[in-house]
C-alpha cells in the first residue's frame, strides 16, 4: 500500500511539473499511465471517472483525485491531489515575486507561443481518448459531434451539455 | 491547516485594511469551489477583483498570466499567488485548501456512490452520455484554442504531431512534451528574433 501510494505520488508529481496547458491537457497521459501502463483500472472506468468529475463543481484537477481514489481509496485520492498540485505550488510560492522581471523576457513569450499548439493537440487527444474509452456506438459519436459543434458556436453553460448527456444516456439514446 | 484565527498574518497587499482574515478567506474560497461548475476561474476573479477588491484587474491578469504560463493547474497556481500576496504562506495554504477541500469531499461522496452503484445499467448509461458530452466539450475547447492561436498555419502541425504521438503511438508525455516544446518554443524564439532584426531593432542573431 505504501509503495503503491509512493508510486502514485511520484508519477503524478512528475506530471504536475510538465503540465503545460493545464490539467485537461494531461488526460491522455493519465489514461496512458493508469490504464495502459500500470493497469490500475480499465478504460471504461477512466471515462466514468471523467464523467463524474465533469458533473461536479470544483477545480478541474479533481478528476485526478477521483483517479487516485480508484487506485487506492481515500488515501490514494489525497496523495494524487497533493502530487498533482504541490510541486508547482511550492515553486510558484518562491517564484511569483520575481515574475514581473521575466514577464517581458523574449524566451517567456517564445515558450507561451510554443505551448499553445501542444495544448491544442493534447486537449483534442483528451476528447478522442474519452470518446474512445466510453464505449460509444454511432449514436454516442453523433452526440460528441453535436456537443462539439454547439459548444463551439454557442456560449451555453457547460452544465447544460452534461445534463443533456446524462438524460440522453438514461433514456437509452446513446 | 493553519489556525484560521481570522486576524493575524502579514497583509502586504492591504491598502485600505480591507484584507479578509484567514477564516473569511477560507469560507469565501469554499463557496467558490462548491459553485464552480465547468470552471472556477471566473468566480475567483469576480470575488477577488469585483466583490472584495483585493486585486485590481491588471494585477489579476498579471498573476493569471504567470499561472497559465507555468505548468500545473491554473486555478491552484493562482490560489497560491493570491493567497501568498494576502497572507504569506498561511494565505497560500488557506486559499488553495478553501478551493479544494469542500469539492474534494463532495467528489469522494460521489466516488463512494459510484463504488456502490456504478455497476447498475442506468448509472453506466448516464455516465456514458455524460462522457460523450464531455468529449464534445473537450473537442470544442481544443478548436477554440486553435482558433485563438498565433500563426496557426505554422504551429498546427505540432498539435497534430502530439495528438498522434499520444493517441496512436502512446508515447510517454514527459519526454515528448519537453522535446516538442523545445522545438516549438525555439521556432517562436527564432521567428521573434528575425522579425526584430528585419525591423532593424537588434543585430542579426
Amino acid at each position: 500500500m505504501i509503495l503503491l501510494l509512493l508510486d502514485l505520488f511520484v508519477q503524478f508529481a512528475i506530471l504536475n511539473v510538465i503540465a503545460f496547458g493545464g490539467i485537461t491537457a494531461l488526460l491522455p497521459e493519465l489514461h496512458r499511465l493508469v490504464v495502459e501502463q500500470r493497469m490500475w483500472m480499465d478504460s471504461t472506468t477512466f471515462a466514468h471517472l471523467f464523467a463524474i468529475a465533469q458533473s461536479a463543481p470544483g477545480p478541474n484537477l479533481l478528476v485526478v483525485s477521483l483517479i487516485g481514489w480508484k487506485v487506492a481509496g481515500i488515501p490514494g485520492a489525497i496523495v494524487a491531489t497533493l502530487a498533482i498540485s504541490l510541486p508547482m505550488s511550492v515553486f510558484i510560492y518562491v517564484f511569483y515575486r520575481h515574475w514581473e522581471r521575466f514577464r517581458t523576457a523574449p524566451w517567456r513569450a517564445a515558450i507561451q507561443v510554443g505551448v499553445a499548439p501542444l495544448a491544442v493537440g493534447l486537449v483534442c487527444a483528451s476528447g478522442w481518448l474519452i470518446a474512445a474509452s466510453a464505449g460509444l456506438d454511432y449514436r454516442g459519436v453523433a452526440l460528441v459531434v453535436v456537443c462539439t459543434v454547439l459548444m463551439f458556436y454557442r456560449h451555453w453553460h457547460p452544465l447544460w451539455y452534461i445534463a443533456a448527456g446524462a438524460a440522453a444516456g438514461a433514456a437509452g439514446l446513446v | 491547516m493553519p489556525n484560521p484565527d481570522g486576524k493575524s498574518g502579514v497583509t502586504p497587499a492591504a491598502e485600505a485594511g480591507a484584507t479578509p482574515g484567514l477564516l473569511e478567506l477560507f469560507l469565501a474560497c469554499s463557496r467558490i469551489g462548491l459553485s464552480g461548475f465547468g470552471g472556477v476561474l471566473p468566480l475567483l476573479r469576480h470575488m477577488l477583483v469585483e466583490q472584495r477588491r483585493l486585486l485590481d484587474g491588471p494585477e489579476f491578469n498579471a498573476l493569471l498570466g504567470l499561472c497559465q504560463f507555468l505548468p500545473g493547474s491554473n486555478v491552484i497556481n493562482l490560489a497560491v499567488c493570491v493567497g501568498a500576496r494576502l497572507h504569506g504562506v498561511r494565505g497560500a495554504i488557506v486559499v488553495t485548501a478553501g478551493l479544494l477541500i469542500a469539492p474534494f469531499a463532495l467528489m469522494m461522496g460521489l466516488a463512494a456512490l459510484y463504488g456502490l452503484w456504478g455497476h447498475l445499467a442506468i448509472v453506466q448509461d448516464m455516465l456514458r452520455g455524460i462522457a460523450a458530452a464531455g468529449a464534445g466539450l473537450l473537442f470544442a475547447t481544443g478548436l477554440k484554442m486553435a482558433q485563438a492561436m498565433h500563426e496557426r498555419w505554422l504551429y498546427l502541425p505540432f498539435a497534430v504531431l502530439i495528438l498522434v504521438a499520444m493517441v496512436v503511438l502512446k508515447l510517454p508525455l514527459p519526454p515528448l512534451m519537453l522535446a516538442l516544446l523545445a522545438v516549438t518554443a525555439g521556432l517562436a524564439w527564432w521567428r521573434a528574433r528575425r522579425a526584430l532584426a528585419e525591423a532593424g531593432k537588434v543585430p542579426r542573431p
